[in-house]
């Protein structure tokens, strides 16, 4: 799965670990609980002492974050933190493979309490009792929360995570190279196929997907596009003509020329439209303050356009999301510091979404008092949640489905596969995922 | 005993009474002891422990209850990803291996032979390696084979006229596989190199010169003195090579890997497991078993070459 808020910092050079710590790794989990144990601040009390205990005060909540790129974020979480009066709350800021950390740290009792986890837990985290039942802390909030979000982190009826912002993948172009070469913004993929043919003159190349050539960010936007989804009802839903000949057209541009290869930066990163190595990227809007900086007023944003007669645009969205973990010191402690601050503190939850980076706060309450999102670009862009939102990917999308099928549109789109063939053996994958989970 | 050795054996004092802390046993394990126990900690229970993981369910856990038998190992050996990943480094190991093995033996024997500047041709082909492999991936990946007009490798083709390659983005002709060889070949070379620049000094002078008098200089000199009395250094460097081949991670990962994780390219097990065990899958069971078949074909393979090379065989 692609975390939807891709970070700078995370993006040229993956901090990988070496190969030692993967034969360490590989060889078993063993020393994990030891290591944890014995290494480095969790952030929680050495003495233990809970909520529970007859003396009232609550111990220590630690609160994990990954590290967020933008100047003035730890420091607004920390003081959100040091805000809440019934029990001390310490955050760890954790920089490098926050998913993989966090993961593993949930394995032992020395891991989080409360932690921000990508779109919500996984299902595996839900169905292996990592994660508590987060449900009863909405109460009337609920609907204003956005539904999608909140279903995509509910199983069995429980809701497992709270929405702490959104953030919103989508295509930005050049206003002046457009208007230049007399290309109006591409409506259908069609008109996107014949934009990047135009558009590309000398060193500039029409579109930049990912120096993959898309397949990294490609499925779920061409599936909701062309009318289908990664599951629905709970059955696969993309391996159809409509989805294969969309890929196929990727393929086509992939090797048509027009279509920017190998540029610096990937396409989570704004440098490639920036710079002017093209006129219409795939990013994010976590790029926002970047593009304007750069480029002023010269940047648009559209939707992934329609396919075919039936489809319509599409944006993926995605969310952290505050999660409770089971083995937390104090459940009901972690539970209630939650909602304090993810639910109850609307004000703590505008500041966060728009004084540092550049996020949509997760209810629509607050969307209507976010300024920034008021006017130009943003002010699309937030309308773009609303009329063409999806989920990044459903629950029941496992990451072993989901390499499945990035490995799928790699071979598609960069090695000419046949895309039925490819998708069928998706299916394969994802059939035996569902049915770990009854489907 | 002889007479001399029983005069020295009486003129001893009489020795005082031995010391807890003379004891040879204690400061075994005060020296080794610290090692043995990161040994147990580390390596021996974690493969224990691995073994274990994988005959269970061992999804988001390391302590899981559910036995699943061979089904973890069912489910790895038809995991076509799986599957294609260890051909591709069987593939990759029986090419590399020889290259790197040659490449480094070539240099070795240049280096030892040349008459000026040896150590500065030694220090310059070992410099390498101590250069971290993430380093060299990232200087390899963004600066010599980037894959606008402006990366090195593009710059100079350019001189010649040759439009700007996206190395790792075509995978027609599959460009990456000389990115990723070359950055090993330069991070490891030096290193096997001094391996053979040692052996080669060991190499006894008067066999060159009677072997010259019998008319045997150059390849014929190296085919029937050089590479004969380096047998036994070949055979070490050919299996580390090897397993080095198998445990490929480090700048395949660094090169590759995009924000989507790792395309279905050149994608070592190593990764691959990785991901399914340590990374955003945490299937431990599956991860385990997949290990466990990894280090079974290396030991088959290692077996194999040591059958051929003659690896352990008692030096005549």
């Amino acid at each position: 799965m692609v975390p939807i808020m891709v970070r700078y910092s995370q993006l040229s050079v993956p901090a990988g670990p070496s190969r030692r710590q993967v034969l360490a790794g590989g060889a078993g989990a063993l020393t994990l609980a030891a290591l944890t144990a014995c290494g480095g601040n969790t952030g929680r009390s050495s003495g233990g002492a809970g909520a529970s205990g007859s003396g009232g005060g609550a111990g220590t909540i630690a609160q994990w974050y990954h590290q967020y790129g933008e100047p003035g974020t730890e420091q607004a979480v920390k003081r959100y933190a040091a805000a809440y009066k019934p029990a001390k709350v310490s955050v760890q800021w954790i920089p490098g493979n926050y998913d993989q950390k966090s993961a593993a740290a949930l394995l032992t009792d020395s891991g989080p309490d409360v932690f921000e986890y990508g779109n919500g837990p996984t299902i595996d985290m839900i169905t292996g009792k990592q994660v508590v039942d987060l449900t009863d802390l909405y109460g009337d909030a609920k609907s204003d929360f956005t539904a999608s979000l909140l279903e995509r982190m509910t199983w069995q009826g429980k809701i497992y995570g709270i929405p702490q912002v959104v953030d919103m993948q989508l295509f930005v172009y050049r206003k002046s190279m457009l208007a230049k070469a007399g290309v109006k913004p591409p409506e259908t993929l069609d008109d996107l196929v014949a934009a990047a043919k135009k558009l590309s003159t000398g060193k500039v190349k029409g579109l930049f997907v990912g120096n993959d050539g898309g397949a990294s960010v490609l499925a779920g936007p061409v599936l909701w596009s062309s009318g289908h989804d990664y599951l629905k009802d709970g059955k696969p839903d993309f391996d159809n003509a409509e989805v294969a000949g969309a890929l196929g057209k990727f393929r086509d541009l992939f090797s048509s020329g027009d279509l920017l290869l190998g540029a610096p930066t990937d396409w989570s990163d704004p440098g490639a439209i920036t710079s002017g190595l093209t006129a219409i990227q795939w990013t994010g809007l976590w790029n926002f303050p970047a593009l304007q900086k750069a480029l002023g007023d010269d940047f648009g944003v559209l939707p992934f356009p329609a396919i075919g007669g039936s489809g319509k645009p599409s944006v993926p969205v995605g969310a952290y999301a505050a999660c409770v973990s089971a083995r937390a010191e104090n459940v009901d402690a972690a539970k209630k510091f939650v909602k304090w601050l993810w639910v109850d503190q609307t004000s703590d939850q505008l500041d966060f979404a728009q004084s540092y980076g550049f996020h949509i706060p997760a209810r629509a309450s607050l969307v209507a008092k976010a300024d920034k999102l008021k006017s130009g670009p943003a002010a699309t862009a937030a309308g773009y949640l609303k009329d063409y939102g999806h989920p990044q990917t459903p629950l029941l999308w496992t990451p072993k489905s989901s390499t499945a099928m990035t490995d799928a549109i790699n071979n598609i789109v960069r090695s000419g596969a046949s895309p039925t063939m490819e998708l069928a053996g998706v299916r394969k994958v994802v059939d035996a995922e569902l049915t770990r989970f009854g489907g | 005993m002889t007479g001399a050795a029983g005069r020295l054996a009486s003129a001893r004092p009489a020795s005082p009474r031995r010391k807890w802390t003379d004891s040879p046993h204690l400061w075994f394990w005060i020296f080794v002891g610290p090692f043995v126990a990161g040994l147990v900690v580390f390596v021996v229970i974690p493969i224990i422990w691995s073994v274990w993981l994988s005959f269970y369910d061992a999804r988001n856990t390391v302590t899981p209850t559910h036995f699943v038998g061979f089904d973890n190992y069912t489910r790895m050996l038809g995991d076509s990803a799986f599957r294609s990943s260890l051909v591709t480094f069987v593939l990759f190991a029986l090419f590399i291996v020889p290259t790197t093995f040659v490449l480094s033996l070539a240099l070795a024997v240049l280096v030892s032979n040349t008459r000026a500047g040896k150590a500065f041709f030694r220090s310059v082909f070992f410099l390498p390696t101590a250069c971290s492999y993430v380093v060299a991936a990232m200087i390899w990946r963004e600066s010599l084979f980037g894959g606008t007009a402006a990366g090195l490798i593009n710059t100079v083709l350019g001189w010649f006229g040759v439009a700007p390659i996206a190395w790792l983005s075509v995978v027609h002709p599959p460009w990456y596989w000389l990115v990723l060889v070359t950055v090993r070949l330069w991070l490891q070379l030096g290193f096997f190199m001094v391996l053979f620049l040692a052996a080669l000094q060991r190499v006894p002078k008067q066999l060159y010169e009677a072997a010259a008098l019998d008319g045997a200089t150059g390849w014929k000199a190296f085919r029937y003195i050089t590479f004969p009395q380096l047998r036994a250094t070949s055979t070490a460097v050919l299996m580390l090579l090897l397993v080095n081949a198998f445990q490929a991670f480090d700048e395949f990962y660094n090169v590759l890997t995009t924000t989507a994780g790792y395309p279905p390219y050149a994608r070592p097990p190593l990764v691959y497991l990785y991901n399914v065990a340590l990374g955003n899958g945490q299937d431990f069971g599956d991860g385990s078993a997949g290990a466990i078949i990894l280090t079974l074909i290396i030991a088959v393979f290692a077996l194999l070459q040591g059958r051929l090379t003659g690896l352990g065989r008692r030096e005549v």
